[in-house]
């Protein structure tokens, strides 16, 4: 019960130490008061998630200890730590996919009566603690897997805030949220806040934890490298600590050349998600699709790249006056599209195999002898190849891409298409959970993919992203083109504007 | 770094290959000391005369299960291919190759059926393959009228041992086709797709690749294989036994499974699987030797299996902390 609001109420970890094959954390030592959002940003490796998963109690310390208002805190499990208010909202979604969000939501504790589940307290309860997240409109017995990977974020942060918690760890919340939803969210904390909850915030966005957060810690290579008070401190101060080094320009100089059209859609219907939407890309350029989630993007370019049926529509490559016949992403690819898919881990790589499996798959018949044979001399010369230009960390390329960094399992789906060639690259959320000296290698990687000719085009709920990299930004909005801006003729509202008008439409018109 | 990231694929390659091998040693030193019998070279010829059909069958199945798929039809494939074989010879008085060609096909067919309505209709292919274990079965009645039929020396020169070692030319064939089978599944291209659809399907659709038709391909090749496995059957027995092979699905899965091959798909060894087979057999041989029942060689068949997996779970832990 978070009847302690006057900041009395401590959590401290003191001195905690973890390692796997190298040190994750060295003595590490934060106090976390009642009623604060304290912030914890590093790089990715820097230990943050580890820290998380220790405090919840997921994951035991080497060495040093932890206490929760002066009495020794050394939870047992991820229960156990519950029982003593510790909550977790973790990045990889914890969710059962065939179950009910009401199930989900309380899994473990479903209201019942001799073992038989009690739908109907369960329903109230769903409803009041989706209310806390602002999915209202939510049917509580939607089946978790029908939802877009936002809302079931939101979800798993709804469980969280449904229980009694005084401490609450959020792992990266918002990386698959968009505007609105986390405006929502940071109401929210601050209600928690009031209530004097204490909360531990991890996040790449800078912005945000300007915003949210009391205090802030640093970590680099599981060590404390900074603490700062948040009012006091600008985001590229932080940035500098994070890496160690001077800040890196996530903005690039160079704008592109805008060459000849090397995509047309044209009427796209594919589902209740894609309706007539229409749009070029060109060479050279980079083409931003920008939209709520569940607006349409990610199924748009799904579309597109023949991953999902389409059902009405055209896709023209080049000036060709015969359309592109797309039923299979094997069309598309022969058609020089290349699609990077939002769910890098699950719809993008092998994650139990190497980088060279993973990189040459979409180019394995080139490298065989006859197409049957494989070459694999040459193959490693070409993996080889594409693992400098891109600057892919790793041991070597045998090494399996489900133990890369984020940022270089994206280098390694991007290698797979420059390895194929294709002249348009579709990127869906390319920088999602990728730290921030690996977003800006991404960025000047897309800017590198322009320069040479290629068209790219790019879809994000980071509207900051957009803005910085995109030459033309589309908006889409309930499944249609809402508005469509050009470098210099776009502002934060103007897109928000367009983002929000279709459901405005909508609800005038209904 | 270097060197440390060529250590680890050298002790890997240990890890993969020797542990089975050890298992398999440890077996045979254990039933040489047991009993008088077990080094005489009638046990292994009766070894490698019983295992060509059950080899064959293995070679296909690891494939089934380097896709995330299984074939359950293959005990009675084979029971129709054989059956087929049989009566074709002494009933239609066709030639053994006319006769082989014909078992082949069918198995290819039913193979070939099982891959269509598995990834045309996604139905998995459990399901569509345990139907076929009835359909082919059923089918084997019928060809044979539900009689075992007496082939003869037609046949058994298939499974007769010659030379100086005593290996039949159906364990010969065998054993190539595992030899066979392991480049194909390392150095192919069809192989690197298997492994990659078996590791994550929609990540090779959306990488442009269609995984269908390299999916049924391994089908029609577990039921061609279960086909020739069928042959080989009616060779040892010198007749075409429409009742042959009931349970050999199983076998032939336990096989693969002790080699180290992942049910989830994407990781295999035909070797390893071929090893599986000898463990399996070493066992069943050995037990009969040392006067063990056949509620005691269940027994413990049915312990090797499960402490085979186990195992292996262990040994894939080790290499995984070893990266």
């Amino acid at each position: 019960m978070p009847s302690i609001a006057n900041g009395t109420s401590r959590l401290q970890i003191h001195q905690l130490s973890k390692s796997y094959a190298a040190p994750v954390l060295r003595d590490v030592t934060l106090t976390l008061a009642a009623g604060e959002v304290h912030a914890l940003v590093g790089a990715n490796g820097a230990g943050k998630s580890t820290l998380a998963r220790i405090v919840a109690g997921i994951t035991k310390p080497d060495g040093g200890d932890l206490s929760l208002d002066a009495h020794p805190y050394a939870p047992r499990g991820r229960g156990d730590a519950e029982s003593r208010g510790v909550f977790i909202v973790m990045q990889e979604l914890n969710q059962i996919g065939t179950l009910s969000v009401a199930e989900n939501l309380f899994f473990n504790r479903l209201p019942r009566r001799w073992g038989f589940m009690r739908r109907r307290n369960l329903l109230d309860q769903a409803r009041e603690a989706l209310r806390t997240v602002g999915l209202d409109s939510l049917n509580p017995w939607t089946p978790m897997e029908r939802l877009g990977v936002g809302q079931r974020q939101l979800i798993e942060i709804a469980a969280a805030l449904s229980r009694e918690c005084k401490w609450l760890i959020l792992d990266e919340p918002t990386a698959a949220l968009t505007d609105p939803e986390i405006h929502h969210l940071f109401e929210h904390i601050q209600r928690l806040k009031r209530e004097g909850v204490g909360m531990i915030y991890i996040s790449h966005r800078m912005d945000e934890i300007r915003q949210i957060a009391d205090r802030i810690t640093v970590l680099r290579d599981g060590e404390v490298a900074g603490r700062f008070e948040s009012g006091r401190v600008a985001s590229d101060e932080l940035i500098r600590v994070m890496v160690g080094r001077e800040a890196i320009d996530t903005t690039p100089s160079r704008r592109s050349v805008r060459g000849s059209v090397a995509l047309r859609v044209e009427g796209l219907c594919a589902g209740k998600r894609v309706q007539n939407v229409s749009f070029q890309s060109h060479y050279g350029e980079i083409l931003g699709l920008s939209g709520l989630v569940g607006s349409g993007r990610s199924e748009t370019m799904r579309a597109v790249f023949g991953a999902d049926g389409v059902e009405k529509g055209a896709v023209y490559r080049e000036d060709r006056p015969q359309p592109v016949r797309i039923r299979r992403p094997a069309d598309a690819v022969r058609a020089g599209i290349g699609m990077i898919p939002e769910d890098r881990r699950q719809d993008g790589l092998l994650l139990p195999q190497s980088i060279r499996i993973n990189s040459t798959l979409a180019r394995l018949e080139e490298i065989a002898w006859g197409n049957v044979w494989l070459h694999k001399k040459r193959e490693r010369d070409w993996v080889e190849t594409w693992r400098e230009q891109l600057d892919i960390r790793c041991e070597s390329t045998l090494q399996l891409v489900g133990r890369l960094s984020g940022g270089n399992q994206q280098k390694v789906l991007i290698a797979r298409w420059l390895m194929r060639d294709c002249p348009v690259l579709i990127f869906d959320e390319p920088t999602r959970g990728i730290d921030v000296g690996a977003k800006a290698a991404i960025y000047r990687l897309l800017h590198e993919l322009t320069a040479q000719g290629r068209s790219v085009i790019m879809v994000s709920s980071d509207l900051e992203e957009l803005q910085a990299v995109c030459d033309r930004i589309l908006v889409m909005s309930a499944g249609r083109v809402a508005g469509e801006f050009s470098r210099g003729h776009w502002s934060r509202d103007a897109l928000m504007d367009a983002a929000f008008s279709g459901y405005m439409e909508r609800r005038t018109g209904g | 770094m270097k060197q440390a990231g060529n250590q680890r694929h050298w002790l890997s390659f240990g890890i993969e290959h020797l542990g089975m091998l050890g298992i398999l040693i440890v077996l045979i030193t254990f039933f040489g000391f047991s009993t008088d019998s077990f080094f005489t070279p009638s046990t292994f010829k009766m070894l490698y005369n019983q295992i060509p059909s059950l080899t064959v069958i293995v070679v296909g199945m690891t494939f089934a299960l380097v896709v995330a798929g299984i074939d359950l039809s293959v005990g009675s494939v084979a029971a129709l291919s054989g059956t087929l074989a049989g009566v074709a010879m002494t009933q239609w008085e066709w030639s053994l190759p006319a006769a082989a060609l014909a078992a082949l096909l069918t198995g290819l067919l039913c193979g070939a059926v099982n891959g269509v309505i598995s990834v045309l209709w996604s139905v998995p292919s459990f399901i569509v393959t345990l139907g076929m274990l009835e359909i082919a079965r059923g089918a084997a009645y019928w060809v044979a009228n539900s009689q075992m039929i007496y082939i003869g020396a037609p046949v058994e020169w298939l499974a007769e041992p010659m030379g100086a070692l005593g290996l039949s030319p159906a364990f010969i064939v065998a054993f190539a086709l595992v030899v066979i089978g392991q480049i194909v599944l390392v150095q192919t291209v069809f192989g690197r797709y298997a492994i990659a659809i078996g590791t994550n399907e929609e990540v090779v659709r959306l990488s442009g690749v269609d995984p269908r038709l390299p999916k049924i391909a391994v089908f029609a090749l577990s039921g061609l294989l279960a086909g020739l496995g069928g042959l080989f059957y009616a060779a040892r027995l010198s007749a075409a036994d429409p009742n042959g092979g009931v349970g050999l699905e199983l076998s032939a899965i336990a096989a693969v499974v002790i080699g180290g091959t992942s049910l989830m798909g994407g990781r295999g060894s035909v070797v390893n699987s071929f090893i599986g087979v000898l463990i399996i057999s070493v066992i069943e041989i050995g037990l009969i030797q040392i006067g063990a029942t056949e509620p005691i060689k269940r027994i413990v068949t049915g312990v090797v299996i499960v402490l085979a997996v186990v195992a292996d779970v262990y040994r894939r832990k080790l290499y995984e902390t070893m990266d």
